[in-house]
């Protein structure tokens, strides 16, 4: 027996039911499913620069005949929608499952969206695992599965199923033979004269789809009382199983399409019918659109938003909350902070000083938007900075306005800035760009991506060229800046976004948890005036004293990156002589 | 119908990212598996890792439903710093041991001073009957300031039922081979610690 995450299990799912080939982008939570794939004997795994070219690589591979796996977080199955609609037409070769890792109550994301109504709109059926043994075994019975029915399989999971470790039995890998490869133009090019009929393709396999969901064994009914009865999925499934030991449950293994005959016999057999899910009405809206009565929970409305747990469900059921401490009221919060020493962090205090109108990105460095940087106006989406500058600058072009500078990483500029960079060119817009190349996709756990030049599986591949790339999109005024040097940052800021033109800054140097090389420590002498300009940088290695004022460095946490020296006007934060304390061998 | 209607034992880890809790609730979670307990242990990374709060959570019995807990209703709470502690103090059962390291870190908007920390954060623990533990101190002592975490995991022991001998397999095999003499001492040192307080 082992203890495998959600995601690990998916991963090993996927690999025993003879997966060759793992494509993804990464993105919280669903991220170490394609890591812990990539790690197996005898699969091909890439990481792809977008959601989009992920999932049309799996189309392509499974198209060629080879079982595929898609992982994505859910915002990233907005950026794969376009491929993903058409593949529901089209079906598949070798079989081909989806990962759609969803967030409830937004640990990791900028919103909550619900994946089911993905499943439901394409007409793409949806496995829902509420554990890992479940997840294991649905993804490896969801490749016969997508052949079976020629269409693509999503799994859904939420962060509580993803991040939780739970047993499961491991199996064998069953290899799977390439399906021999014909061209069939009817089934893969979807124009309209073969897409009007692949519809009705669609149409006849939904409705064998209806059948099957009916009698398929991932919707579990396990009868206790009349009284109750509870429709549920996935992590919410344990909340309820913790929460109303009494009830009747109807699990649900498959979200989409909905078992309607099983669930009218469920209604019929208990007094009152409830759904219970998390940060979405997809259940309740579904099962009331099959002419089935749900009644309202007769205690506190269970919320809307935000993840559910089992004290939630018992207080929505009459039951009390279980006595406890008070919440402490003067517990201060501890947001997340970019790293000492991380090179981001002077950019941001630049453009804070420069009071710029900034559009960020998604990344580490959204943390920029935090006090005391507070350096950040809008983040959206992944490559929205640029495209939303362009915007700013469109709709403040007759007015005077302060500078209006996009925000971007590396990664996320290889996602979806380089369109957007493309469409400010094209357009002749203004503004400025500034990249923060730190070599890696920090935010998600330091992967690779075009820019560095990693590749998932460590194989050997190239750097892309970023300024060659500017250069070629027709951008002339590009800087390269050491972020870590503050009259550089200062004055290229300040030139480019003096200038009426396009300007583009790469700011690089590596992220701080991938260059693990340490300088000796900083540190604040006696010539301190406490004029608390170091604090503002946010640095988590620098406390000003509540009493005096006066700044002091954690001489562990520093890593010696010099950058606060540079902002202290009294000379007064220094090297220390040596390294020998501190540094990343004691953290 | 009780609050807890199952036997299952939950315990809440909390610290700020980096210290290293997650490893103790894998060795926490290998431990029970190997005494016969069913597991679920569930954290939750991505944005919390840049230094920010971690709570990580690990529930084993015979049959264990939810991943997570609720208000009133932890066992066992093991904070690896006090402001932590007090955040999630009222996560604690009734009767439930609230393991605390007795280690301050200050969060950003305290160093930037926006923010205070809580007053008399120690005294408020110990008035919740807390077991304050110097972990950092005892691992340094121990031969391993890394091994602050299983210093805890020590504390923790000494007020769970699971043999000894099966920690000391987890650990053996989940860390360096060339710590492990030192890890092995963190974790006895813990326990006497946690016996210490408690006596």
């Amino acid at each position: 027996m082992e203890l495998l995450s959600g995601n690990e299990a998916i991963a090993q799912g996927a690999w025993e039911a003879g997966v060759r080939i793992g494509v993804a982008y990464p993105g919280t939570p669903s991220t170490e499913t394609m890591e812990s794939f990539a790690e197996k004997e005898g699969v091909y795994a890439e990481w792809c620069p977008n959601e989009k070219v992920a999932l049309e690589v799996g189309i392509g591979a499974s198209a060629a005949g080879a079982r595929v796996l898609a992982t994505m977080k859910h915002v990233g199955v907005n950026v794969a929608a376009d491929p993903l609609f058409t593949a529901a037409y089209t079906g598949v070769g070798g079989g081909l499952v989806i990962l759609a890792a969803d967030d409830p109550g937004m640990h990791s994301s900028q919103n909550e969206q619900d994946s089911r109504f993905y499943a439901l709109a394409a007409r793409m059926p949806m496995l829902e695992p509420s554990d890992s043994a479940e997840a294991l075994a649905f993804t490896r019975e969801a490749y016969d599965l997508s052949e079976r029915f020629d269409v693509p399989f999503l799994i859904r999971s939420t962060v509580r199923i993803s991040h939780t470790k739970t047993p499961v039995e491991i199996g064998p890998r069953l290899e799977h033979d390439l399906k021999p490869y014909e061209k069939d133009a009817a089934k893969w090019v979807m124009m309209p004269a073969f897409a009007k009929p692949r519809r009705k393709v669609q149409d006849a396999r939904t409705a064998e789809l209806r059948e099957w969901v009916e009698k398929c064994p991932y919707n579990v009914v396990e009868r206790k009382g009349a009284e109750i009865g509870i429709v549920c999925a996935g992590a919410t499934y344990q909340h309820v199983a913790e929460a109303l030991p009494e009830a009747s449950v109807f699990k649900l293994g498959v979200t989409w399409p909905l078992p309607a005959r099983a669930l009218e016999a469920f209604a019929e057999s208990v007094d009152r019918l409830y759904v219970v899910e998390e940060a979405s009405d997809y259940l309740s809206n579904q099962i009331r659109s099959l002419g089935i009565e749900l009644s309202a929970a007769p205690g506190k409305e269970l919320p809307p938003d935000g993840e559910l747990t089992p004290s939630m469900i018992r207080l929505a059921f009459g039951m009390q909350e279980a006595e406890h401490i008070p919440t402490q009221g003067d517990v201060p919060g501890r947001p997340p902070a970019l790293c000492a020493g991380c090179p981001h962090r002077l950019v941001f205090k630049e453009l804070s000083r420069l009071r710029a109108i900034v559009t960020g990105d998604i990344g580490c460095y959204t943390l920029g938007a935090l006090p005391p940087l507070s350096a950040m106006d809008t983040c959206v989406d992944m490559g929205a900075s640029i495209s939303m500058a362009h915007g700013f600058e469109l709709a403040l072009a007759e007015t005077k306005h302060r500078p209006v500078v996009a925000v971007i990483g590396d990664s996320t500029f290889g996602h979806s800035g380089l369109s957007s960079l493309l469409n400010t060119v094209y357009n002749q817009g203004a503004g400025t760009v500034c990249i923060l190349d730190n070599r890696t996709t920090a935010m998600t756990g330091q992967q690779g991506n075009p820019f560095n030049g990693i590749t998932l599986q460590k194989r050997p591949t190239r750097e892309l060229d970023l300024e060659g790339i500017l250069a070629a999109l027709g951008i002339e005024d590009v800087s390269t800046v050491d972020p870590h040097d503050m009259t550089a940052v200062r004055s290229t800021l300040k030139r480019a976004t003096d200038s009426e033109n396009l300007s583009v800054i790469v700011f690089r140097a590596p992220c701080v948890l991938i260059d693990r090389t340490r300088k000796p420590a900083f540190t604040v002498t006696q010539d301190c005036r406490a004029c608390g300009v170091c604090p503002t940088l946010g640095c988590p290695a620098i406390a000003k004293d509540p009493d005096t004022g006066m700044a002091a460095i954690d001489d562990v946490m520093c890593i010696g990156c010099g950058q606060c020296a540079q902002y202290c006007g009294f000379s007064a934060i220094v090297p220390t002589a040596d390294r020998t304390k501190g540094g990343a061998d004691a953290r | 119908m009780p609050v807890n209607a199952t036997n299952t034992t939950t315990v809440l880890l909390c610290g700020v990212g980096g210290q290293g809790t997650i490893l103790a609730a894998d060795l926490l979670a290998k431990t029970a598996i190997a005494a016969g307990c069913t597991v679920k242990l569930s954290e939750i990374h991505g944005m919390s890792q840049r230094g920010g709060a971690v709570t990580t959570i690990v529930r084993f019995g015979d049959d264990v439903s939810s991943m997570v807990t609720d208000p009133g209703s932890a066992d066992y709470i093991i904070a690896f710093e006090t402001t932590e502690a007090l955040r999630n103090a009222p996560y604690l059962k009734q009767g439930g041991m609230l393991l605390v390291n007795d280690e301050s870190i200050k969060p950003l908007p305290v160093l930037t001073g926006s923010a205070s920390m809580p007053e008399r954060a120690r005294e408020r623990l110990c008035e919740l009957g807390a077991v304050l533990v110097p972990a950092g101190a005892i691992a340094k002592t121990a031969g391993n300031a890394k091994s602050t975490n299983v210093v805890l995991l020590g504390a923790l022991a000494s007020g769970m039922d699971f043999d000894l001998a099966l920690w000391k397999d987890q650990i053996a095999k989940r860390v360096p081979a060339h710590t492990i003499d030192a890890n092995l001492a963190a974790f006895r040192a813990g326990a006497e610690a946690a016996q210490g307080v408690k006596a």
